[in-house]
């Protein structure tokens, strides 16, 4: 079987269809997935292929959305919900982390959610206010919930097809960024594909580490590229999962390099790449060489899109961090009232 | 089914009145439809906010002229179906009376049992509240008629979504008394297998459960259709009470259930108050009112009257059953006495308030009325009463036998699938635990 050259959007579309084909309980809701195909076209053909009980638009409700899912799970269905927006999915918030992540607990696990609930996530598309968001701590901090990013073609297509056979709900995040660009896929054999949860090194270094998801991928690869010309050799793990998040991954690899620097678009307050800062901190202190660096988003509401180029972190600031974590620049860390740290 | 006392779990209520529905037909169907414009057939709305509400603590009028209503029997408001009034007097009602032909004054004798046992259930719980065997309890008294007349209209194989104060709706599917207890206790998160008793556990977050009887009945419609079934569907039943009303999830619930015709009956129980906050800052207008907003029927009916209540409810699960879509039933009964027992209702609402509704009670009248045919006498009621005792008996036995679970439950059933980290978690908190066996020392 050869792979084929489609974009993420068309990967998507590819494992949404597999399912839909395989399993007649699983139903896809959401605004605009029907004659529409959704906003960025992910559902495009479905509903004419499947029809409008099986790809169903919704009334504009997010809660909504949810809630039903919710309903349907109960019933037997296998529900995978697209929120249009990141920024609109908080009014499903209460659904998600009262709901859907608890059910299974509350119930004993009489009652399960295995919903997927697809969210097109991060900016530096230029987009309007709350279509650039980045929320995945919150979902994160949420116990019950399975949360992965997809980085790449391949991977929105098998990954989704993972999490909509997964028994638990799976917040699934499709970077923006990302849906128009291709790479090869192949939709053979996704029983031989890299659990869900389980990290990936899409580039292996030595000297430091640089964890990371979604579209910031990318970023992290062509930022080692550029430091293998400034002669320092950079592994580059694509987390994949967020929750659970492969710790033993990354943990290995900083024991081999020492050094550690996260890229992540949302805030750096509480992050998961304060998580990651952590647990590495716990489990390599005697291994790390250097402080881990955290390269993110500022703690501010996502700026107007003619700014967002100060928000998103990109090839110059990450390539920043890892001469930060290098030693190569001072450490750089946001501190409040350097005179008394000093002091 | 879980285990329960009463052998008699399940009254056949739930198919009687079926019948009706050729009379639908031969009325041209305008009750089983739909129809926006004729949202509350005959039931027009006077401009009041709660007619049987006796605090005068509301608007008297909201200003808009009342809708000519057709006259009704003795006993009876414009708006409110009530087939036995306070004194337990059965008034005659032409749209309804048909929905209950099949309840004789045996089966209204049934009724009555649930009544009393439900209550005696409430009254034993919150005894054993106050003597510490259960962390809370949120009584249901005064609310039985509204519980049981609509529970007892469903069908095994319908599908309830509740709040937290439906007990005798849970008892109604055939739950255990001790396993409605069993949460209020702590013990658990829910006292009852969901697919078992055909009923979700109680919700806690207003509202939320409504969109979930929803999406429950876009199932059902699903099914139907995949299976090719027509014409007798299942039917997703949830309640909710008047503060849930303001609920954002509960609009989103009859625009969904509206616009995709599910077969979702929604049950609110007017309660008149949502811990100490007034129906009145819910809503200007009789929450009934709200249907015809969404395109769907609505109906009030007296919720202290346990018989007007299973027909309204038979009328709308035959509605949703048959392709009509979802109705909105208001069922104005009152809430008599705290929230929960952590409330003090003395802050909020007067005796006087409280005397009013128990003068409507809804066992009493059911009563009378028996006693009036012949049918209740000292002799049966002091049965009907022991029967009831015996099972505050053995619940309050079987109370005091739920152990607490092991602590190793909290990190059970958390995922469905593996999870390597929360089981490391776990690990790591047993070691922490087992250095306090080997010292010696109690880890609590």
């Amino acid at each position: 079987m050869t792979a084929e050259q489609m974009t993420l959007a068309r990967g998507l579309n590819a494992g949404l269809r597999q399912a839909l084909t395989d399993d007649e309980k699983v139903v896809l809701l959401g605004e605009d997935i029907g004659a529409l195909g959704g906003v960025f076209r992910v559902t495009d053909g479905l509903q004419r292929e499947f029809g409008p009980r099986r790809v169903v638009d919704t009334p504009l409700a997010e809660s909504g959305i949810l809630g039903t899912a919710v309903g349907l799970a109960y019933r037997g269905y296998r529900p995978v919900v697209e929120i249009q927006f990141d920024g609109f999915v908080y009014v499903a918030f209460d659904q998600i982390v009262s709901q859907v992540a608890k059910m299974r607990a509350r119930t004993g696990g009489a009652v399960s959610m295995p919903l997927t609930i697809r969210i097109p996530v991060a900016g530096g598309i230029g987009a309007a206010e709350h279509h650039s968001e980045s929320p995945e701590a919150y979902f994160v901090h949420t116990a019950g919930l399975r949360v992965v990013s997809v980085s790449n073609p391949q991977d929105a297509a098998t990954v989704l097809r993972q999490a909509i056979a997964s028994d638990d709900p799976v917040v699934f995040f499709e970077p923006k960024r990302l849906y128009h660009v291709k790479g090869p896929v192949e939709l053979e054999d996704l029983g031989a594909a890299r659990p869900m949860g389980a990290a990936h090194v899409v580039r292996p270094g030595r000297d430091v580490t640089v964890a990371t998801w979604g579209s910031h991928v990318s970023t992290a690869i062509d930022a080692a590229e550029a430091m293998a010309d400034d002669g320092a050799s950079v592994e580059v793990i694509d987390l994949r999962s967020l929750s659970p998040w492969d710790a033993d991954t990354v943990v290995a690899s900083v024991r081999r390099t020492g050094r550690l620097v996260v890229v992540q678009e949302g805030p750096r307050q509480a992050g998961v790449g304060a998580e990651i800062c952590a647990t590495v901190t716990e489990r390599c202190f005697e291994h790390l060489q250097a402080p881990p660096v955290r390269v993110t988003g500022h703690d501010i509401p996502y700026p107007p899109a003619k700014l967002e180029g100060h928000h998103v972190p990109d090839l110059d600031r990450v390539c920043f961090g890892i001469d930060q974590a290098l030693g190569r620049v001072p450490l750089d860390v946001p501190t409040a009232r350097p005179e008394e740290v000093a002091a | 089914m879980p285990s329960t006392t009463d052998p008699r779990t399940r009254q056949d209520l739930s198919r009687a009145g079926e019948s009706a529905s050729s009379a639908d037909s031969a009325h041209g169907g305008a009750r089983d439809r739909a129809v926006p414009d004729r949202a509350v057939p005959d039931r027009a709305v006077p401009d009041r906010a709660v007619p049987d509400r006796a605090v005068p603590d509301r608007p008297a009028s909201n200003g808009r002229p009342a809708r000519a209503s057709a006259p009704r029997g003795e006993g009876h408001d414009d708006v409110t179906v009530r087939l036995l009034d306070a004194e337990g007097v059965r008034h005659p009602d032409a749209a309804y009376d048909r929905w209950v032909g099949d309840v004789d004054d045996a089966a209204l004798l049934r009724l009555y049992e649930d009544l009393v046992v439900v209550r005696r259930i409430d009254t034993e719980a919150t005894a054993l509240q106050r003597q510490g065997q259960l962390a809370l309890w949120p009584p249901l008294l005064g609310q039985e008629a509204a519980q049981i007349g609509s529970a007892r209209a469903l069908r095994d194989d319908d599908f309830v979504f509740s709040s937290y104060r439906e007990h005798a709706v849970a008892h109604a599917r055939g739950v255990a008394p001790v396993d409605l207890l069993r949460v209020w206790r702590g013990a658990v998160g829910s006292g009852w297998n969901p697919h078992e008793a055909r009923m979700a556990p109680m919700q806690v977050i207003i509202g939320a459960q409504s969109l979930q009887a929803v999406g429950y009945g876009v199932g059902i419609l699903a099914d139907a259709e995949r299976e090719g079934r027509t014409g007798d569907t299942e039917v997703a039943v949830t309640y909710f009470g008047d503060g849930a009303t303001s609920q954002g999830d509960v609009s989103e619930a009859f625009t969904f259930a509206s616009t995709w015709s599910a077969p979702v009956v929604f049950f609110c129980q007017n309660n008149q108050w949502a811990i100490s906050e007034p129906v009145s800052l819910q809503s200007k207008v009789p929450l009934v009112e709200r249907a015809r907003g969404f395109g769907m029927p609505g109906v009030r009916v007296d919720g202290n009257d346990v018989l007007a209540v299973l027909a309204v409810t038979r009328e709308a699960l035959h509605r949703a059953r048959t392709g009509g879509g979802p109705t909105l039933i208001e069922a104005v009964t009152y809430r008599r006495g705290p929230h929960t027992t952590a409330d003090d209702p003395t802050r909020y609402r007067t005796s006087a308030e409280i005397e009013h509704w128990e003068a409507r009670d809804p066992v009493a009248r059911v009563a009378a009325h028996l006693r009036g045919r012949g049918v209740l006498d000292d002799d049966v009621e002091a049965r009907v009463q022991e029967s009831a005792d015996a099972v505050a008996a053995e619940l309050r036995a079987g109370i005091s036998q739920v152990e607490d679970p092991s602590w190793e439950a909290i990190f059970a059933d958390v995922y469905a699938e593996p999870h390597h980290e929360l089981a490391a978690e776990r690990d790591a908190y047993a070691r922490y635990l087992d250095g306090f066996e080997a010292t010696g020392e109690d880890a609590r």
